[in-house]
């Protein structure tokens, strides 16, 4: 005990000093006036932006990809699903660059082709855990409930879903860190976000204009996984969840 | 009451069609307990889950309580007859209390009625309401799971119960006190319950009568006593064991070997008196007890050659006496571990009432071949 407690505080004051020299790194970099006075505007202006983004294409994805991963997973589907999961996974391997591209071939340029891009990324993962979730509830369960006199629909309301709800929402969190982290892509076909002080940053070699976008970004996807993850703490029913 | 028809199950499969469940007529009376009993393999589970169609017979007919199954909606059939798993198979999602409220939410009970309804169960189990009502089943160990399994088949008080190896994966010991406990419960509740196990010792405590299967046919349907002395052929001979006599100790109580005619005598009695009575009796020796009736000592009449004075000063110790409800078994092994061929058996409230002694045990037994024979 008394050595975990050295190693606690020790990491404690390793950490405040190292705040203490990213702040001063900052200072040095002018990083604190560009980001609070310099670009202060085209911050929130496009973290507006970035916002809708992510909302849009991560909230279609889920309102789509649960539904089909369920869908996937009724008997009647299941000597197709495996197959139909192979697809999904290769789909997932495509680089989101490569995505965003192949849909602005196709769309043009601008934010629809963008939320699609984003949306075909984020969509994949959604499904396979929603899949995966449900079918890997224990078979004793079902017939279980199917004994005791279950119709179908309650069964999958009652007894499958709220049982891979855990696994579902780790599809949704993975699934959200692609989307946030592809999103400043989306600049480079005309949609917008944090992207274009990140990416205008780079070809000026204005480092601050740069981490003016990157650091949002970062926080963005931090804050993002909070949400979720305590979504899932709280939807998550107590005994299902490993960490409840 | 289950009735089975003609039950006939047949699988398709890729090495051909296979004979699960062969032609099948039974009855469960109302209020017993009719374990389906064999080999993996044998069809007795098929057979089980036709009764609540988890599996569709190919033909035959069952009646429950009179009714044909065919004819009630199969999900309507399924709330009225309760289902007990091996996996237990409690909802991890939902608590204790939900568990066992599946059913009679499904039938849209009132909530307060139905939870009311769960307290007393669980209660029932022998377990505080108070304290697992609101536990999710990942928090109970597996004896306790199992109970609220059990609870959970019995929520909506339907009058068939089915269950498929209940107690199958619970470690021996607990599984011996929830059997008890379910026997207990039964003799109170008298529910009709079919009960798949491959156990035999299993099904000779808990059955009322035993089937017997084998390659989908049931060949012996019987009172487990029967089954276990008297077994058809040489297959059910083998599987309920060569020791098969001896489980049938288990069957019988105390009492079936008691013999009332043994005397006793009084501590204050004297030991001359005593002697007299062994002698006139042929007997070798004699119960010793107190004015209330209680035993506590034995005289062995050849110890008594050329001693006088009280029975109370010569008595040797009882190392053991044995309740006229316990069942052989338990008193045939109490025989062996004091090394003695003699028991005192007393009633509930520890008085003399008789002995039984290991010639009486083996004659008890043995009167079933000869009946037979006869």
């Amino acid at each position: 005990m008394g050595n975990q407690n050295f190693i606690k505080s020790t990491s404690i004051y390793l950490g405040l000093f190292g705040v203490f020299l990213l702040g001063i790194f900052s200072e040095r970099m002018n990083l604190i006036e560009d980001m609070t006075v310099n670009y202060r505007d085209d911050i929130i202006f496009l973290t507006g932006d970035h916002l809708y983004l992510v909302a849009v294409s991560s909230g279609l994805a889920i309102v789509v990809g649960i539904p089909v991963g369920i869908w996937l997973s009724r008997p009647r589907m299941l000597r197709f699903s495996e197959n139909i999961m192979q697809v999904f996974n290769i789909g997932t391997t495509i680089p989101t660059l490569a995505i965003l591209a192949l849909s602005m071939s196709f769309l043009g340029i601008g934010k629809t082709p963008a939320i699609f891009a984003l949306w075909i990324a984020t969509l994949l993962p959604i499904i396979r855990n929603t899949f995966v979730g449900i079918t890997a509830v224990p078979k004793f369960l079902i017939e279980a409930a199917t004994g005791m006199g279950m119709t179908p629909a309650q069964i999958l309301l009652r007894v499958e879903i709220p049982n891979a709800l855990y696994v579902i929402f780790a599809g949704i969190r993975t699934a959200l860190a692609i989307n946030v982290g592809t999103v400043p892509l989306a600049f480079l076909i005309g949609a917008g976000g944090l992207g274009e002080l990140i990416f205008t940053g780079i070809d000026l070699d204005e480092i601050g204009m740069m981490l003016s976008g990157a650091i949002p970004v970062a926080l963005l996807a931090i804050a993002t996984d909070f949400v979720v993850s305590q979504l899932q703490q709280w939807t998550v029913p107590k005994g299902v969840n490993p960490n409840g | 009451m289950i009735e089975l028809e003609n039950l006939t199950k047949v699988f398709e499969t890729a090495k051909g069609p296979v004979m699960a469940s062969d032609r099948v007529n039974m009855v469960v009376p109302e209020g017993e307990i009719c374990v389906l009993l064999g080999p993996s393999g044998c069809g007795k589970t098929t057979t089980m889950k036709m009764v609540n169609r988890l599996i569709e017979p190919t033909s035959g007919k069952i009646f429950i309580n009179g009714k044909d199954t065919d004819e009630s909606d199969v999900v309507e059939l399924r709330r009225n007859i309760g289902y007990v798993i091996q996996q237990i198979g409690l909802f991890p999602n939902m608590t204790v209390e939900d568990n066992i409220c599946a059913v009679p939410d499904l039938l849209g009970w009132d909530k307060g009625k139905s939870r009311k309804r769960a307290a007393e169960l669980v209660e029932m189990m022998a377990l505080e309401p108070s304290v697992f009502l609101k536990r999710f089943p990942k928090e109970l160990s597996g004896g306790q799971q199992q109970r609220i399994g059990v609870a959970r088949g019995l929520a909506a008080d339907p009058p068939v119960l089915l269950m498929d190896e209940p107690f199958g994966a619970i470690d021996p010991i607990n599984r011996e006190i929830i059997q008890d406990e379910f026997l207990k419960m039964q003799s109170a509740i008298r529910k009709t319950i079919m009960f798949v196990s491959h156990d035999i010792d299993e099904a000779v405590k808990m059955g009322d009568k035993i089937a017997i299967f084998r390659e989908g046919a049931l060949v012996q349907y019987d009172v487990p006593d029967m089954i276990l002395s008297h077994p058809a052929d040489k297959f059910i001979a083998d599987f309920v064991g060569s020791d098969r006599t001896l489980k049938r100790l288990r069957l019988l109580t105390v009492n079936d070997a008691l013999e009332f005619e043994r005397p006793s005598v009084l501590v204050t009695d004297e030991l001359n008196a005593a002697s007299k009575l062994m002698q006139d009796r042929g007997h070798a020796n004699i119960v010793v007890v107190t004015k209330l009736g209680k035993p506590i000592g034995s005289l062995r009449l050849n110890d008594l050659k050329g001693k006088s004075g009280l029975v109370g000063d010569h008595r040797a110790p009882l190392p053991i006496t044995i309740k006229v409800k316990d069942d052989l078994r338990n008193a045939v092994s109490s025989m062996f571990r004091h090394d003695t061929n003699w028991l005192v058996v007393v009633d509930d409230n520890g008085v003399f009432v008789g002995n039984i002694t290991q010639r009486g045990v083996t004659h008890l037994l043995g009167s079933a071949y000869r009946e037979v024979q006869d």
